[in-house]
């Protein structure tokens, strides 16, 4: 029997776990944090791809992820649209301002392109919290219910199948990019700039075209999680969720999409899992991820994977 | 006229403030390559820690100087248990460290004081001074004043002490600052504490002006970074220019154009200098080897 690749493997564990978890989750509450967990995931998987991938840190993704957001509360109630279109839109919008600033961002390295795309995020939340005639302002704004096929979804179970759909289906182009041409002119490049343009590599488009990538992600996660809540805030376009994504692609291990996902999982689960420290909930969460990043530098799903790995060996 | 000069004048208090949490920023860079995302929290622990032991009777001196001893521990404490166990990590996750750091911080500072805004007496009257058709508050010259010995201070430290030479060999290059015999572990224990204690008194001067709460530090940190990166990281000179030049700017935009955009300032600002020198203001150019 052919053994499973790395790619195949990792689309039938999520899968699994996908139908698996709502038979062993009890009541809707957990569904509903499941779906958070699809949803977050959705937007780590992209950004790992830019960080993961290509190496190029981006510490205000949360303002495409907030772009996506508002798309689907203000397309409606401002222009009419259908929310489904309202997502495209978003998700158009928030693509296409990474097309726009994305090269010049880009060509910056390390620290630089670490405060750039931080103050590109801070300003997309500067003008959702400012512009309170549009966007209702810190005090959030409604968001209309999805209408997919002609029904209006509710309930924490169609939610949890919506998100992890769009999941799974996250992953697979993720996996399959990483396996085209451009993911390997990326990790070409991660390695070293130079000796990928000398292998005739157009550095520059290449990590255009992943954060836009990662961007167009972002929005969609960001759409599924308005439309989810039926409710936004400025806050998910700030700049504690940007650290929150990046948290997620560091913690599950850089470059393994089963890794963004275990991190989303742990950081979305785990506030909920610390309210029962009630004032000290911020406290230990800050303390979770220094440890975190301490003793699991490697990330999660790397560490474990080299761990079984050298069992195997042994 | 008049009213430009006002803009001017609270500018170059609130520049001052950024300069200093820049220089915070610099500091801890040099000295190990961390862009430290808690120096914000220095600021806040500044004030907050002021306001509580000088509602608690302490003379404000000395409640001052309580709260410099806690920033200058905490600074320490980052290095030791956060900074250090972490060595050899990439840029990302020590800046997630970092970021941890200040979310653990603020959350203890949580439950140590409360989520209100506080503010304690000027240190000498409220009364403003009217100078050249605008008014100054007394407050401002402290700060003012106060940014400007700090910065002198710390010169004189780096230029003229044995310890500060030794600062700046390891900033130069570690390896070769290890190999002459420098102690590399005090030279960062230096440097952790002496951001906390600049980021402090930033946090003690400005506040009977702006007033602080536990949340203060997060944009603080954000803008304080803007600032260094605008002078070009790991540069002090750059990094006082580049704060006290954010703190006009902010100052003008927020009088001229839009209040509402006052914040947007710093990073409209951080993203146009970077699209036209991508080294910031100062910074030299790096030149990959291959």
């Amino acid at each position: 029997m052919p053994r499973l690749s790395a790619r195949d493997a990792t689309l039938l564990l999520l899968l699994a776990a996908l139908v698996a978890l709502p038979l062993l989750l009890p009541s809707s509450f957990h569904l509903r944090v499941a779906s958070l967990v699809w949803i977050q995931a959705l937007a780590a998987v992209g950004l790992n791809l830019l960080m993961g991938l290509a190496g190029q840190v981006s510490l205000g993704h949360a303002g495409f992820f907030g772009i996506g957001a508002y798309a689907v509360a203000l397309g409606p109630r401002h222009l009419g649209l259908d929310p489904l279109l309202a997502a495209v839109v978003g998700l158009v919008g928030a693509a296409g301002l990474a097309l726009l600033v994305g090269r010049p961002i880009l060509r910056l390295r390390g620290h630089y392109l670490a405060v750039a795309t931080l103050g590109l995020g801070v300003l997309v939340w500067l003008v959702l919290n400012s512009e309170v005639e549009l966007t209702g302002g810190p005090d959030g704004i409604q968001v209309p219910r999805l209408v997919l096929f002609g029904m209006r979804v509710a309930g924490a179970e169609s939610w949890y199948w919506i998100s992890g759909t769009a999941l799974l289906l996250g992953v697979w182009l993720a996996l399959n990019l990483e396996d085209s041409p451009l993911g390997r002119a990326l990790r070409a490049l991660h390695d070293s700039e130079v000796a990928a343009r000398v292998a005739g590599i157009d550095v520059a488009r290449a990590k255009l075209v992943v954060f836009v990538i990662a961007a167009a992600y972002a929005a969609l996660a960001g759409s599924l999680l308005a439309l989810f809540n039926r409710f936004v805030t400025p806050q998910v376009a700030d700049f504690l969720h940007s650290i929150e994504l990046v948290s997620m692609v560091v913690i599950g291990g850089l470059g393994s999409a089963s890794g963004a996902i275990v991190g989303a999982a742990i950081l979305t689960v785990l506030p909920q899992a610390l309210t029962v420290f009630h004032e000290y909930e911020q406290a230990v969460l800050g303390l979770l991820i220094i440890l975190f990043m301490i003793f699991l530098r490697q990330g999660i799903v790397p560490g474990l994977a080299s761990l079984t790995w050298r069992r195997a060996a042994a | 006229m008049d009213q430009l000069l006002q803009f001017v004048f609270s500018g170059l208090t609130v520049g001052a403030v950024y300069a200093l949490v820049a220089l915070g920023f610099t500091l801890i860079y040099n000295a190990s390559d961390v862009i430290n995302f808690a120096q914000g929290e220095f600021v806040m622990l500044g004030g907050m820690v002021t306001v509580f032991a000088h509602a608690a009777g302490m003379p404000l001196p000395l409640a001052a100087g309580l709260a410099v001893a806690v920033a200058i521990a905490t600074g320490l404490a980052l290095h030791r248990f956060a900074i250090e166990p972490a060595r050899g990590a990439d840029a990302v996750t020590l800046i997630i460290i970092t970021i941890g750091a200040s979310i653990l911080i603020r959350g203890l500072a949580q439950i140590a004081f409360d989520r209100q805004f506080h503010r304690f007496p000027a240190f000498s009257g409220e009364d403003p001074i009217a100078l050249l058709g605008a008014t100054v508050l007394p407050q401002s010259l402290w700060v003012l004043g106060g940014a400007a010995a700090i910065v002198a201070a710390l010169r004189l430290f780096m230029d003229k002490t044995l310890l500060g030479k030794a600062v700046r060999a390891t900033a130069a290059n570690r390896l070769a600052a290890r190999l002459v015999g420098i102690d590399t572990a005090l030279v960062l224990a230096i440097a952790f504490g002496a951001s906390g204690a600049i980021g402090a008194l930033a946090g003690i001067l400005i506040t009977p002006i702006t007033l602080t709460s536990v949340g203060v530090g997060t944009l603080l940190a954000l803008k304080g970074f803007a600032a260094a990166m605008l002078g070009g990281i790991g540069n002090p000179v750059g990094a006082v220019a580049g704060g006290i030049a954010l703190g006009l700017l902010e100052s003008l935009a927020a009088g001229f154009v839009s209040s509402t955009y006052k914040d947007a300032v710093a990073f409209l600002l951080i993203i146009a200098v970077l699209f036209a020198l991508p080294q910031g203001l100062f910074g030299r150019r790096a030149i990959e080897r291959v």
